[in-house]
């Protein structure tokens, strides 16, 4: 079968809808007691991670400048991270006289607390054998279990809102409101990205949405959203990074603008936590990318061919995603040290003119494409086809359309700002020096200017004296 | 100018970029002359915005120049001005005859001498002088070397050494005990006469190669008569 003829079935076949969309994780094996096993051990995964990943972290930027990073505390200075952490909590905690004292220690509580919910419902793996039980190396899942993450992170803007009014100190304050505004308005793109997801997978579960992914899609290759949602995946990776409040996106610590922004008048344990906190939310973030981009815990391309999937199963699963989500890590880390930090107006641009206008217009396609993959448009290999070309139509002619206005406005800004041959250095009554490629009209002779001089002594030295007087 | 009307796509590339404004204007198209570069690649044009990823991704792998200064010392130049040593002569006398050339030289006022007369009884250096007090200020000291440039015997010179920290103000005040240079195997600890048939002239022209069999029966003798004392006291 030639290439042409394969295509349509390629894509017309796309990813058979689950029978139901609940989850396909089964908990009916696990007590309660089970349940808080996984959640100490899902605790102790989180923490671990945090603290390997502030290290991670110095050591990787260090490279990236060619200097080392922290080496003195431990093998590779690996130890760093705990020594920061007893710094932290002896140091004194410092409590501002304007402080609101009840929210100034909620807040700090309310960051890292929540911080670890999302993770309830992200598989670490798939069934395995604990003491007895098979159960899913996940805490819980649920059939909205996606929209549980966007909630957390939305009740987790609490905390930062709060730590900057709460301080009683502008600079917080200022911080505050900002690390809400950027939360709430790149969860709208963040939430359209994973509407497209939603479109695929027919299921919000995130065991559900794992399962699906790993369906062959050809040639042995797991169907991961990654390569049919890449749009998706791209608005997501962009908004997961201004979510978490990471360079460029750090507005609201911005050094030079909020001293340290909502976290500013906090010390000790208190700013610990929202360090913790901060620290969790990057891992929650790619630990949600990974799950319904990546495939979660199943195991790459080449290696999914070993022995029927076999690396998939178990305990495996847990070495796969975290591999996966610690080269999001790497990538939130590569950010840092490539890209300076962007300017608000140009972060607010971004989200609300470029991402979320985009994303809306990426989910009708991804819309009209499932709808025709499903048989909606009619039978008929060919009707995908026919859905994706005209959807292409409809795209070029944008960009034309687009074009089209920017080279107007791009001519209206020439035209606007256009240097004239010569000016005039006091048209607007003050000297201005001429523009590089600008030539001056020449002043009049300083002679011709000058009134001429018809005074009479006895005048100015009247004057003086009344001035005088 | 002529700028105006040959827009570059690299302003770099030019000697006489057009402002900023002009080259916002400017239609891109390639450069019909005047350019020096070379015109970038297909896929350098393509990834010019991100290249800055690149950049950081490979000086990863770059060797770092981190000197792990105080676990793998470095050596200095040989030349380099560290801490100041006062030398000997090859029996074991000084060669400082306190003649204070190396305070007067010092333009941070660092080095404090105080010379003395050699006696027959007690001979530090050949000659007629010695100096008997000898502190460099370790916290003035800039290590300029005008000092050794005065030194009329070439007592005073600089080691490589260059650790010279301290809590307390104090030890950094260097005593003539810690910049002596320290006696090697064959010397002898001053003081001690003369070598025997030398005047001091012998010792600058070279012909004092070492300690003498008298000057050493002279050491011996001295050192016992010190360590009877000790034992009758």
């Amino acid at each position: 079968m030639s290439l042409l003829t394969a295509y349509p079935d390629l894509i017309s076949a796309g990813l058979a809808l689950p029978a139901t969309d609940g989850p396909v994780a089964d908990f009916s094996d696990t007590p309660v007691w089970l349940s808080l096993v996984k959640a100490a051990f899902l605790f102790v995964y989180v923490v671990l991670s945090v603290v390997v990943v502030i290290w991670f972290e110095r050591r990787v930027i260090g490279r990236m400048q060619q200097r080392p990073g922290p080496n003195r505390f431990g093998p590779l200075g690996i130890l760093q991270t705990l020594a920061d952490g007893i710094k932290l909590f002896l140091k004194e905690d410092v409590t501002p006289k304007n402080a609101d004292k009840l929210m100034f220690i909620a807040a700090p509580l309310i960051v890292a607390s929540l911080a670890f919910v999302s993770f309830a419902i992200i598989p670490l793996g798939g069934e395995v054998s604990m003491f007895g039980h098979t159960t899913p190396l996940q805490l819980t899942d649920t059939p909205v279990a996606v929209l549980l993450v966007l909630a957390v992170a939305g009740v987790g803007a609490y905390g930062f809102v709060l730590a900057g009014w709460s301080s009683g100190s502008t600079y917080p304050l200022l911080g505050g409101l900002r690390s809400t505004a950027q939360v709430i308005s790149y969860e709208i793109a963040m939430g359209l990205s994973l509407v497209a997801v939603f479109l695929y997978s027919g299921s919000m579960s995130t065991s559900q949405i794992v399962e699906l992914q790993s369906q062959e899609w050809f040639l042995g290759i797991p169907g991961w959203y990654v390569v049919p949602l890449f749009f998706s995946f791209v608005v997501y990776v962009i908004t997961m990074v201004g979510e978490t409040n990471r360079l460029p996106f750090d507005l609201a610590e911005g050094e030079g603008e909020l001293g340290g922004g909502f976290h500013t008048e906090y010390s000790s344990m208190k700013f610990g936590m929202f360090f913790l906190g901060e620290y969790i939310n990057m891992f929650t973030v790619s630990a949600l990318a990974t799950t319904l981009f990546l495939g979660g815990f199943h195991a790459p391309w080449p290696l999914n061919l070993i022995n029927d999937d076999m690396l998939s199963e178990g305990w495996w699963g847990l070495l796969w995603f975290t591999l996966k989500m610690w080269s999001f890590i790497f990538l939130f880390v590569w950010l840092r040290g490539s890209l300076p930090r962007v300017r608000y107006d140009q972060f607010m641009k971004l989200g609300w003119k470029i991402l979320i206008p985009l994303s809306l217009v990426w989910v009708i396609a991804v819309m009209l494409i499932r709808a025709a993959q499903e048989g909606y448009f009619g039978e008929g290999r060919w009707v995908t086809v026919a859905t994706l070309a005209l959807i292409g139509l409809f795209v070029i002619a944008g960009i034309f359309v687009w074009d089209r206005y920017a080279q107007r406005r791009a001519v209206a800004r020439e035209e606007r700002m256009a240097v004239p041959a010569e000016v005039d250095p006091f048209a607007g009554g003050y000297p201005v020096p001429p523009l590089p490629g600008q030539k001056l009209v020449e002043p009049r002779r300083a002679v011709e200017a000058a009134a001429p001089v018809a005074v009479s002594t006895s005048t100015t030295t009247h004057d003086t004296e009344e001035r005088r007087g | 100018m002529a700028d105006q009307t040959d827009p570059t796509v690299e302003p770099t590339g030019d000697a006489q970029a057009p402002s900023v404004r002009e080259r916002a204007a400017a239609p891109a198209r390639p450069a019909d002359s005047g350019s020096q570069k070379p015109e970038p690649g297909f896929l350098s044009q393509l990834f010019a915005p991100v290249a800055g990823f690149g950049v950081t991704f490979a000086t990863m792998f770059r060797k770092v120049p981190t000197q792990e200064y105080p676990e793998v010392k470095f050596p200095t130049a040989k030349r380099f001005h560290g801490r100041h040593q006062l030398n000997r002569h090859p029996d074991g006398l000084e060669k400082c005859v306190g003649c204070e050339l190396c305070a007067w030289a010092c333009p941070a006022d660092a080095i404090y001498v105080e010379g003395a007369d050699n006696t027959p009884e007690a001979r530090f250096s050949p000659g007629e002088r010695y100096g008997r007090v000898y502190q460099i200020n370790y916290l003035r000291c800039i290590f300029c070397g005008l000092c050794i440039e005065a030194c009329p015997t070439r007592a005073l010179t600089m080691t490589n050494e260059y650790e010279l920290t301290d809590p307390s103000r104090q030890a950094l005040i260097y005593e003539k005990h810690q910049l002596l240079a320290p006696l090697r195997p064959d010397m002898l600890a001053p003081p001690f006469p003369m070598a025997e048939g030398m005047e001091e002239r012998d010792y600058y022209r070279g012909q004092v190669t070492g300690p003498t069999q008298v000057q050493k029966d002279h050491v011996a003798e001295r050192d016992a008569a010190a360590a009877r004392e000790e034992v009758s006291r």
